[in-house]
């Protein structure tokens, strides 16, 4: 199953918005820290990351946490490692 | 018989609608089976029985709104007859409505008297309650022209009518609602607060390296979805500490300390619609920490979904909030009556820290107490404090 970089970031801002329903989509910048856009406390990242593990059958190890800092990151660390 | 009365599900709740029964007439209920559904201003209830029985006669209609305490289903116990007579509501409203939470509190001083009929209010149905509110219109006072005279969501748009010009448009579309419902709990509660409960507050910035080199060694070695916050290893560190200080943790009711013995953790939850909830985590010092976490995560997600149960809106005994999670260094909360205490944890964040006499980074929080002068001294809060402390210099027994 192909994945382009599309696929992903679709996927992720899913695991994004069923955790923050309130977010504007289209609104978001790739590249600026989500958590300076999106209101989200620890228990709701984690809920985030839970989300993009399960869809992409990731594991992300606790230590790679702090590097999703922003949505690009994110997808850039799921093309690397989603099969 | 037992007579299932509508509990107070916090301080700023003085009553509810039922939204929907979860049980029928000649049902067999467990404790802890989820009978109803009942609206608050903050959030939709599941409604749990605290006996064993039979459902004998549900007195609440659906839509109906009554007081904290009203009666609003009769159930026989096990093996108990149905009796031949017509059923009184007894004339007490002290009963508490459930055992193992302290009473109800009553904020408005007007419990339900039982020689009233139990609705003197209007029948109104939730939506046409909510739609009122949107449009700031008093429900009761309409005339209803659904079943049994109940003023439906039509009867609300026709009282609207005059009052809405059709040429609004354009103008700021932010119905209250909800938002102000609760708004308005919540400054209930916090105003009676600051009235009545003589607060004390202490601070104490607490070293966190060990407990956070402890927490993701113990993370390393599992599965992601079983990994557990430092917001749990906090709480498992309240509770424990608490056992030291047991008058940090109950309920003031009537002028009357009751310390309860389990930790039964409100924590506060800020809802993505706006205002917050703080139902409990129960018994937290006696449950392994991977489990405080499952059951926090279950909380939070449940909280935000608006699907709570009764015993964990009525039950918490202390409140813990996490508000350094988005930016602050510290918060002196407000307590939430009946309890005495309130526990506020700023950000983790690395400070300069002096260790053996030499200049350090440290990864820190400032924890705070918020306590009840007429059940405590700041002696006692400081011991508290002091023990929540070296807890969490020595994290390893807070995992069982």
């Amino acid at each position: 199953m192909p994945m382009n970089r599309s696929d992903i970031r679709h996927g992720v801002l899913e695991s994004l918005l069923a955790i923050a329903p309130e977010v504007d989509a289209q609104a978001l910048d790739d590249t600026r820290l989500l958590r300076d856009q999106v209101d989200l406390d620890s228990m709701d990242w984690l809920n985030v990351l839970l989300g993009v593990h399960r869809r992409f059958g990731i594991d992300i190890p606790e230590t790679d946490y702090a590097r999703l800092a922003t949505l690009q990151l994110i997808v850039d660390y799921v093309a690397q490692r989603a099969r | 018989m037992i007579e299932f009365r509508l509990p107070s599900l916090g301080a700023d709740m003085d009553r509810g609608t039922l939204l929907q029964w979860r049980v029928e007439v000649g049902q067999t209920v467990k404790k802890g089976d989820i009978v109803a559904v009942v609206d608050t201003s903050k959030a939709a209830v599941d409604l749990e029985i605290w006996v064993d029985g039979t459902v004998h006669r549900l007195l609440t209609t659906v839509g109906e709104t009554i007081p904290v305490g009203a009666p609003m289903a009769l159930v026989l116990a096990p093996g108990e007859a149905a009796p031949a007579g017509v059923w009184q509501p007894t004339a007490s409203p002290s009963t508490p409505a459930v055992p193992a939470a302290p009473p109800a509190p009553r904020p408005t001083g007007m419990p339900p008297r039982a020689d009233q009929p139990i609705a003197t209010r209007a029948r109104v149905t939730p939506a046409a309650r909510r739609r009122a509110t949107e449009l700031g219109i008093a429900a009761d006072a309409l005339h209803g022209t659904g079943p049994d005279g109940a003023v439906t969501r039509d009867d609300v748009e026709r009282a609207a009518q005059p009052a809405v010009p059709a040429a609004a448009a354009g103008a700021p579309a932010a119905p209250p609602g909800r938002a102000a419902e609760m708004r308005k709990a919540i400054a209930a509660a916090m105003a009676r607060s600051k009235r009545e409960i003589p607060h004390y507050y202490l601070t104490e910035p607490i070293a966190l390296r060990a407990a956070l080199d402890w927490l993701r060694a113990f993370n390393a070695a599992r599965p992601m979805t079983e990994r557990v916050l430092p917001a749990a290893l906090l709480l498992k560190a309240v509770a424990v500490a608490l056992r030291a200080v047991p008058e940090l943790n109950g309920h003031l009711v009537d002028g009357a300390f009751i310390p309860v013995a389990q930790a039964h953790i409100g924590v506060a939850i800020s809802l993505r619609s706006g205002g917050l909830v703080a139902p409990a985590v129960h018994d937290v010092a006696s449950k392994p920490l991977s489990q405080v976490m499952g059951e926090l995560a279950d909380l939070v997600q449940r909280a935000r979904a608006g699907s709570l149960r009764s015993s964990e809106m009525s039950d918490p005994t202390i409140t813990v909030t996490n508000l350094g999670e988005q930016a602050v260094e510290s918060v002196h909360g407000i307590i939430y009556p009946p309890q005495v205490a309130l526990v506020g944890f700023g950000r983790i964040a690395e400070r300069p820290w002096v260790v053996d006499g030499a200049l350090t980074v440290m990864p820190a929080i400032t924890a705070t107490l918020a306590a009840d002068h007429r059940v405590s001294d700041g002696h006692r809060g400081a011991i508290f404090l002091a023990r929540l402390r070296d807890q969490l210099q020595q994290p390893q027994p807070l995992e069982a």
